[in-house]
């Protein structure tokens, strides 16, 4: 088919445009690096000034890898979500996982008054962030799991992850109200996402955590291709609805729970990158789907970092913006475009 | 004896859940003969759609066992009952990007490899189900680009690639016109008679499943009944069918009139 040349071509150019963002990504920030360093510096040879190596090494390559890892890891669950509750709108956000995390977060950031002190120093260590914002989208998982497991109906399921996230987010609110304003900034800092800070070890964790979830992706393509018809024809075709189902959902709640748990919510990355995937290749077949999905998630947010160090200036505008003004004009382009938003 | 690939036992269908349980049909034996077209018919509401969702295993019988070739439905590994029994359902396909050659292409699931890789023998499948149902000169449109008719026909060459003795479709003629009707039935004839598949289809078109169906099976309020049209008619069966005074059956031509 004349499709496979077409697509082959745009996976190279996809593959040269990330390549071409990580280069430029790396080479931006507020302090100046000429080019040759950076490549100097990439091929592990030794820099002209120690301080660009610090910059290079501890701040400017992880904060590119966490960016990678944030666009394969929601493309790819918003994909995941798409198909499976055959929903244009779907993500992770839909499922309540960014808000359990969110929960879990603000527990710990603006609870920390009622905790003993102890406890709330405990908590409040860059890990303990971690654990809690795990341990809040966790928990709304295994809640949606159960309610799963009653209704059959995958829009119900879709409309309680929707009232898990009116919920969490209503306790946050109640918690907001009652914190100081120095919780609250700290808080609204976490919420606004941010993909620099991350240390190697944590950026180490994150990418083990990707991997995990995006192997379990992959071996759901051939039933995803299936459920595109639908939950009556894919049984047909001997497809395990139920154990389909429950590989998405872990798949999931891994990429987005991990993610939201390093850098805090991203909105609309989920949402908008599957459908510029379909856009760009024309195609509901999954196998190319998943890998331009992935492909085009790193590509993205490695162009909303750029965009956000705002290049020329000393200001970092925080990430989960960046992406928000370019995701929700796409989305809604995309629903003006195409009235049935195939 | 003919041989047959589907038979039922005493099935009853209906719904169960926690608090009842609601029957909707008693005593159901029926025969799928290899190689014949059968219409399913019956008024609304007396229980067609779910004896199709029961005799494919989408629902769980309340009593009784479907068979296929002699071996209960239950049985069987979900993958190994799709190479038995493929469905064209009347619902509308979810919002998506595929073309009717990749609609067809997934009846091929139960046979590719985890990634869904398609053989050469895929391929001459899928081209084989094309030709037969003829709509090769739209394969590559996109599946909301075509008509209500061509959709219909894209389902049915999927069902045909996934290489079934039985394909069981659901009032597969609804929204179509008269025209598109016939082509459609006629379709299914060809594909019995050329291929020895069993087709079973349920329909409100009764005069035209008299024209063109081997047998039929006719579900009334007290029996369920199964013979060769014409046989359905010296019988006076269909004059059972609808309890309304102003329709009757005119055996000579084999259609209802309105008084």
């Amino acid at each position: 088919m004349p499709n496979s040349k077409k697509h082959f071509i745009l996976f190279i150019a996809l593959l040269v445009s990330l390549v071409l963002l990580f280069f430029v990504n790396i080479s931006l920030g507020s302090v100046t690096i000429p080019n040759e360093e950076i490549i100097k510096g990439i091929f592990s040879q030794k820099m002209n000034k120690e301080s660009w190596e610090i910059i290079l090494y501890n701040f400017r390559l992880p904060k590119a890898f966490t960016a990678i890892l944030v666009g394969m890891a929601l493309s790819i669950s918003g994909l995941l979500m798409q198909t499976l509750f055959r929903n244009p709108l779907a993500g992770p956000y839909v499922l309540g996982l960014s808000s359990g995390a969110s929960l879990g977060v603000a527990f710990v950031i603006l609870g920390a008054g009622i905790l003993p002190s102890f406890l709330s120093d405990l908590f409040l260590t860059s890990y303990g962030i971690v654990v809690a914002s795990g341990l809040g989208s966790a928990l709304v998982l295994m809640a949606v799991l159960l309610v799963s497991k009653k209704l059959k109906d995958t829009m119900a399921i879709l409309i309680v992850g929707l009232m898990f996230g009116s919920f969490t987010s209503a306790i946050v609110s109640v918690l907001t109200y009652f914190s100081t304003a120095e919780q609250l900034q700290k808080f609204t800092f976490w919420s606004l996402g941010s993909l620099a800070n991350l240390s190697w070890n944590e950026v180490s964790l994150l990418a083990l955590l990707t991997f995990i979830g995006l192997s379990i992706s992959f071996l759901v393509i051939k039933p995803l291709d299936a459920l595109l018809l639908g939950e009556k024809y894919a049984s047909s075709l001997g497809i395990n609805f139920k154990r389909t189902r429950i590989l998405i959902i872990i798949a999931t709640s891994i990429l987005a729970g991990s993610i939201t748990a390093f850098v805090g919510p991203i909105a609309f990355i989920g949402l908008a990158v599957p459908h510029m995937a379909r856009l760009i290749f024309q195609t509901s077949n999954h196998f190319t789907l998943f890998w331009s999905t992935i492909l085009l998630g790193a590509i993205i947010l490695l162009f909303c970092d750029i965009i956000a160090q705002l290049p020329g200036s000393d200001l970092t505008l925080p990430i989960n913006a960046i992406t928000s003004m370019i995701g929700a004009p796409i989305v809604i382009w995309l629903l003006v475009r195409k009235r049935s938003f195939n | 004896m003919q041989k047959k690939v589907l038979h039922t036992t005493n099935l009853t269908i209906g719904y169960k859940n926690k608090s009842n349980t609601t029957t909707i049909a008693k005593n159901l034996n029926i025969n799928l003969p290899a190689g014949k077209l059968i219409g399913l018919i019956g008024a609304n509401g007396i229980g067609k759609s779910t004896l199709l969702k029961t005799i494919t295993g989408i629902l769980k019988p309340l009593e009784g066992k479907v068979f296929m070739n002699e071996k209960s439905i239950e049985d069987f590994k979900p993958e190994d009952l799709s190479k038995e029994l493929s469905i064209v359902l009347t619902e509308h396909l979810p919002p998506s990007n595929l073309t009717v050659y990749e609609i067809v292409a997934l009846g091929r699931q139960p046979y590719t490899n985890w990634l869904g890789k398609l053989t050469s023998e895929d391929k001459n499948k899928i081209d084989e189900a094309i030709s037969l149902t003829e709509i090769n000169s739209f394969q590559h449109k996109k599946h909301y680009e075509i008509s209500d008719g061509q959709l219909q026909k894209t389902l049915i060459a999927r069902a045909l690639a996934q290489d079934t003795n039985l394909i069981i479709l659901d009032e597969p003629t609804t929204h179509l016109d008269l025209v598109h009707k016939v082509t459609l039935l006629k379709l299914l004839q060809k594909l019995t008679h050329e291929t020895g598949k069993t087709i079973l289809y349920s329909t409100h078109d009764i005069d035209l499943a008299i024209q063109l169906c081997d047998e039929m099976i006719v579900i009334t309020e007290n029996e369920i009944l199964q013979n060769q049209p014409c046989k359905l008619i010296e019988d006076g069966v269909f004059n059972t069918i609808f309890k309304n005074e102003n329709i009757q059956f005119d055996a000579s031509h084999g259609k209802f009139n309105i008084k």
